[in-house]
């Protein structure tokens, strides 16, 4: 193959020359080419090793289908594998490299897979695992090689410098496909007053025209339709777009690729936009793609799609070879012929079928063609690329029906047939039929509205149906969503010589095989995965005759390509094997995306930090400017702990939690879910969803309280205060806020309608901060004016109201750190300025702020459960707060949380341990009996660890069989990820001040 | 992604929405005190082939709760009602 750009023709611009490298060579392109077609035309002939057995591949297609030309575009951190060759636009700059291949792709020294071609054929991997050595560690052994031989290209590991971005967009009509049909519908609902969306994956609309030669009658349809769409305010065109996926009540995905065909993006664009785009109606007008012809050495280097040359002579003009060998079975190859040999190439076109019309022959002699019907190719010859085809005459299956006489070439043009781009149509939950007579999968037209075929999808029968089927689609959907105006009269179809209809008699020729159906050498079914026909038969004799089984087994279908040029051919075979109509084997069903989408464009912006929002209290800056270091708690961010000098996390915990118990702290609890529950029948409420009773709660106190799931499992708990006659403020744990408020919503309004309360979310309304201490009172009488504090005045579990710095708070007593505690709650908005002036005021009290890792050394200390304990499996016997549910009155989970698994006192129950030794235990390791084997899951496990500062020691929360009853029994605790066992001392959970005297104080 | 036309902002994606569950089940009274009633309700669930009818939850939206009669192979919405004006 020794392709090269002819002097003239093409629509190319030749006053733009550009300069690119493939695996480090120059190679010399137009603006307009892609960057398939300029390697073609620098000769390049071998641009890819095929996925298993390494075999020098080169281009084969001239679209989306390319399964064989896959490249590693651009370096560094804007590297990209995979890219298809045929769909890369080039540009001045560009810098792609062979993949899968060393050293390189035109000396690949892992050819030498070839010879181990008989052991890695069809579901291979599957028998490594059952033999010839039983386990995986045959294939643990083989796949060390595997991986590293096989394979397409590699991802890198740098951050892409480039930004993506995500879009919505909206549309009455989404026309998918820019070539004859789709052009055609877009006008025909734009004319009629639609919002219509046109989107076309190619730089240039056109689709198959542009693959006509330049000046011809196409050209001029073109030429006259484009400016009526540019005349239709209500049509937009997104060229470089791909709509990729289909999904329900009118959803598409799309990706347009703004900057792919530059070195970069400019400063503040995207290099790619993903884009979800709701259409009311859509009309897919996607075209058919080519299917191949199997023979014999069909994946050298220069076996072509005779489509795909002939739109790189005429769109490109790049000649790829100069002897030419066209095999077919239908007359779409004819055109390509004629064109080949017009422009100067030797050209045999040898057509599987006899009994032709004799002015197509005639026709085709006359431009030089020599035609040898009856004849195909049943093998292509060459070292590293095409040297001859072996040609000879066929029967009606495929058969040779006589001698092969070789004729040398470089070029193997083949038309198998073609097969509707019915992808996104089958994304819809579709199932095509098989069309006897055009020998394709074809879908039905209307079956999966909103959406409408038309054109090649639809194996329209030449460009005049194709242009018919778009306009009438176009009309149609325009009318569905209610437009207007007249779409004015149908367009007359451009008319082209030859070749017009593939679907005229064309024959289901598909395999040139010998007079005992075997192919002559190596004949690949998918190009992309190295599927043969010998694995096909393979699978089949092997029991795997369901499409959908030996698709699996074979791979065949399941590369990148999603079997775009083998997924017909696969069903054919198969059907042959099973000697049924290819129509009843079915289809494999298409799942999105269409083409590949680049990762990126999906994340967009959503990398990194932005993953997620992020939520932020209203003092986050002052604990970030005081050294805080902060953590993750749900979608908030929360000081962890404040290290001092170097401090590691466990010395500063230590030292905050030891403060805090003997002067005073302050710790930000802002992130605490908070719910106002208002209106008459808010208390009523409250005593349905509380486990305990509500109903004689004054107002001006608060009362703790905690929530059950109706299965009786514990939910969520906090603490609620009684701000008026119908007026509460609930406060939830931080991870469950979102959870509480759904389920109270849920109950408010599907069941308990007849109730008068509401629920509504207070959380990022109000900033809350704990101020923990002996000195805690003495500290806040300082800066809270207006109310009185004194033990007195406020004792536990009350609220007073009062202003700090002109703004308005209020102050609850209640402990969750076992001290003299209040929680101060102040609008959000003014949360700083008293966080600050806290503690400005707090200078002579000695006071500290602390980290979350402090307040749950504190709870533990105290005994409190939180998240680890409230882990969706425990009741509230396990958590020793069987004492608190009301017994006079029902609640949420107040009948199964009494049904008997519940109940069972063997439950693990919650416990606290004193652990032996200076490294304390991890949470969730095991509790086992103090002798006896350490299997299976233990007798319980850990779920909340700490130091004590107060009590000196390692401590730990945990839940263990029969707790209560094993008090000053020694366990032993088990990690099993970091293979240690400690011994524990099985205590109260109560480890610090159990009878509250500190808080009460 | 599905399309939910929630009556109080009108058609909305299903990604603003999350999914509440089976709506045909009817919880039973706050005084109801035998399990096998509770347990029929928590636990049992029909998984019909074709109309459901389920909540959702306007979450990112209205924060209404919402009625909506989906079909489970083809997800064509019949209906979607607020599920505090549905007559139950």
């Amino acid at each position: 193959m020794t392709g090269r750009r002819l002097e003239t023709g093409g629509r190319i611009d030749r006053s733009r020359p550009l300069s690119m490298t493939f695996d480090g060579r120059r190679v010399e392109g137009f603006a307009g080419d892609m960057l398939a077609s300029a390697l073609l035309a620098s000769g390049e002939t071998i641009v890819a090793r095929s996925f298993k057995y390494h075999r020098p591949r080169g281009v084969y297609s001239a679209g989306v289908e390319e399964p064989n030309a896959l490249v590693h575009l651009r370096d560094d951190g804007r590297q990209e594998p995979n890219a298809r060759a045929t769909m890369v636009e080039a540009f001045d700059g560009l810098i792609a490299t062979g993949q899968n291949a060393w050293p390189n792709v035109r000396w690949d020294l892992q050819g030498a897979n070839r010879f181990l071609a008989p052991f890695i054929g069809a579901g291979f991997y599957y028998k490594t695992f059952i033999g010839p050595i039983r386990g995986t560690g045959f294939w643990m052994f083989c796949e060390r090689f595997i991986r590293r031989a096989a394979g397409m290209g590699r991802a890198v590991t740098l951050d892409d410098p480039d930004r993506y971005e995500q879009a919505n967009l909206h549309c009455d009509v989404l026309v998918i496909g820019g070539g004859p049909a789709g052009l055609s519908a877009a006008l025909a609902a734009g004319r009629a007053g639609a919002d219509v969306l046109l989107v076309e994956q190619d730089a240039e609309l056109g689709g198959s025209l542009l693959s006509e030669p330049v000046g011809s009658a196409t050209d001029a349809w073109l030429n006259t339709i484009a400016p009526d769409i540019d005349a239709q305010h209500n049509v937009r065109v997104m060229r470089r777009s791909t709509v990729f996926g289909a999904y329900d009540h009118g959803t598409y995905g799309l990706v347009e690729r703004l900057w792919d065909h530059d070195v970069r993006p400019p400063e503040d664009q995207p290099r790619q936009r993903f884009a979800t785009v709701r259409a009311k109606q859509a009309v897919l007008a996607s075209g058919a793609i080519e299917q191949p012809l199997v023979f014999g050495g069909n994946d050298k280097p220069g076996v072509m799609l005779a489509g795909a040359v002939r739109t790189y002579l005429n769109r490109y003009s790049v000649l790829p070879g100069s002897r030419i060998v066209v095999a077919t079975n239908n007359d779409s190859a004819y055109a390509p012929a004629l064109d080949l040999a017009n422009a100067g190439a030797d050209v045999v076109l040898a057509d599987a079928r006899t009994g032709l019309p004799e002015s197509l022959l005639e026709n085709t002699r006359n431009g030089g063609v020599e035609v040898r019907l009856g004849h195909s190719v049943v093998q292509a010859k060459g070292r590293g690329r095409v040297q001859s085809a072996q040609i000879a005459a066929v029967d009606g299956a495929g058969l040779m029906a006589g001698p092969a006489t070789s004729v040398p070439c470089d070029v193997i043009a083949v038309s198998g047939g073609w097969q509707p781009a019915l992808h996104l149509w089958s994304q819809r939950q579709q199932k095509p039929v098989f069309d006897s007579e055009k020998h394709c999968f074809v879908p039905i037209a209307d079956a999966a509205p909103p959406m409408i075929c038309a054109g090649g999808v639809m194996a329209a029968s030449g460009l005049e149906e194709a242009v018919g089927q778009g306009f009438s689609a176009g009309v149609h959907a325009a009318d569905q969503t209610g437009a207007t105006r007249d779409a004015g009269s149908i367009l007359t179809a451009p008319s082209v010589s030859v070749g017009d209809d593939w679907t005229r008699e064309i024959a289901p020729v598909r395999f040139i095989v010998d007079a005992n159906g075997k192919p002559k050498g190596k004949a690949f079914v998918d190009l992309q995965h190295d599927v043969t026909t010998a694995d096909l038969d393979l699978a089949y004799r092997e029991g795997y005759e369901a499409a959908e089984h030996a698709k699996r087994y074979t791979t065949a279908g399941m590369a990148t390509d999603q079997g775009k040029t083998s997924g017909v051919n696969t069903l054919a075979q198969l059907a042959a094997l099973r000697d049924v109509a290819i129509g009843e084997i079915g289809t494999t069903t298409f799942r999105p995306p269409y083409t590949p989408v680049n990762i990126g464009a999906l994340a967009g912006a959503e990398t990194g930090p932005h993953f997620q929002p992020t939520r932020l209290t209203a003092v986050d800056q002052w604990h970030r400017d005081n050294g805080a270091v902060m953590t993750e708690a749900g979608a908030w961010m929360r000081p962890w702990y404040y290290p001092q000098m170097g401090e590691d996390l466990r010395a500063a915990y230590i030292r905050e939690a030891g403060h805090v118990r003997q002067h005073v702290g302050i710790i930000d609890v802002s992130t605490l879910g908070k719910i106002a529950v208002q209106g008459p029948d808010a208390a009523e409420f409250l005593n349905r969803v509380y486990i305990n009773g509500w109903k004689t709660l004054a107002v001006g106190r608060l009362r703790y309280g905690v929530m059950l799931r109706d299965d009786g499992i514990v939910f969520d708990d906090g603490a609620t205060a009684r701000l008026g006659e119908y007026d509460y403020f609930m406060s939830t744990t931080t991870a469950n806020a979102a959870g509480v408020l759904s389920v109270a919503e849920k109950l408010l309004q599907t069941e308990w309608t007849d109730l008068e309360a509401h629920v509504t979310s207070i959380t990022d309304q109000w900033a809350a901060f704990a101020v923990a201490g002996p000195k805690s009172r003495d500290l806040l009488a300082a800066v809270v004016e207006g109310t009185d504090l004194s033990r007195e005045a406020l004792p536990n579990n009350y609220f007073a109201h009062g202003s700090v710095e002109g703004a308005t708070v209020r102050v609850h007593r209640m402990s969750y750190s076992g001290e003299l505690a209040y929680e101060v709650y102040v609008p959000a908005l003014r949360g700083l300025d008293v966080w600050q002036a806290l503690i400005a005021a707090g200078e002579e009290f000695d006071l500290r702020p602390y980290g979350t890792e402090a307040m749950g050394a504190l709870r533990i200390e105290k005994g409190h459960v939180a998240g680890p304990e409230l882990d969706g499996r425990t009741c509230l016997g396990d958590l020793q707060l069987g004492g608190l549910p009301s017994k006079k009155k029902p609640f949420v989970g107040s009948v199964l949380r009494q049904c008997p698994a519940l109940v069972d006192e063997q439950r693990p129950t919650l416990v606290g341990l004193e652990i032996d030794g200076e490294t304390g235990a991890t949470p969730g390791s095991l509790l086992f009996a103090e002798q006896g084997p350490m299997e299976g899951h233990g007798e319980g496990w850990v779920s909340s660890t700490t130091y004590s500062p107060a009590l000196g020691k390692n401590v730990a929360l945990g839940l263990l069989k029969n707790g209560p009853n094993r008090m000053g029994e020694t366990v032993r605790v088990a990690n099993f990820f970091g293979d240690r066992v400690l011994t524990a001392t099985v205590t109260s959970h109560h480890f610090f001040d159990p009878d509250g005297e500190r808080q009460n104080g | 992604m599905l399309r939910l036309n929630c009556p109080i902002c009108g058609p909305r994606d299903e990604t603003e929405f999350s999914y509440g569950g089976d709506a045909s089940v009817k919880r039973p009274k706050m005084d109801e005190t035998d399990p096998q009633i509770w347990i029929d309700y928590v636990f049992y669930r029909d998984n019909p082939r074709g109309p459901h009818l389920e909540y959702w939850h306007h979450v990112q939206g209205c924060r209404q709760w919402l009625v909506v009669e989906r079909d489970t192979v083809s997800h064509e919405i019949a209906s979607c009602r607020l599920a505090r004006e549905v007559a139950r």
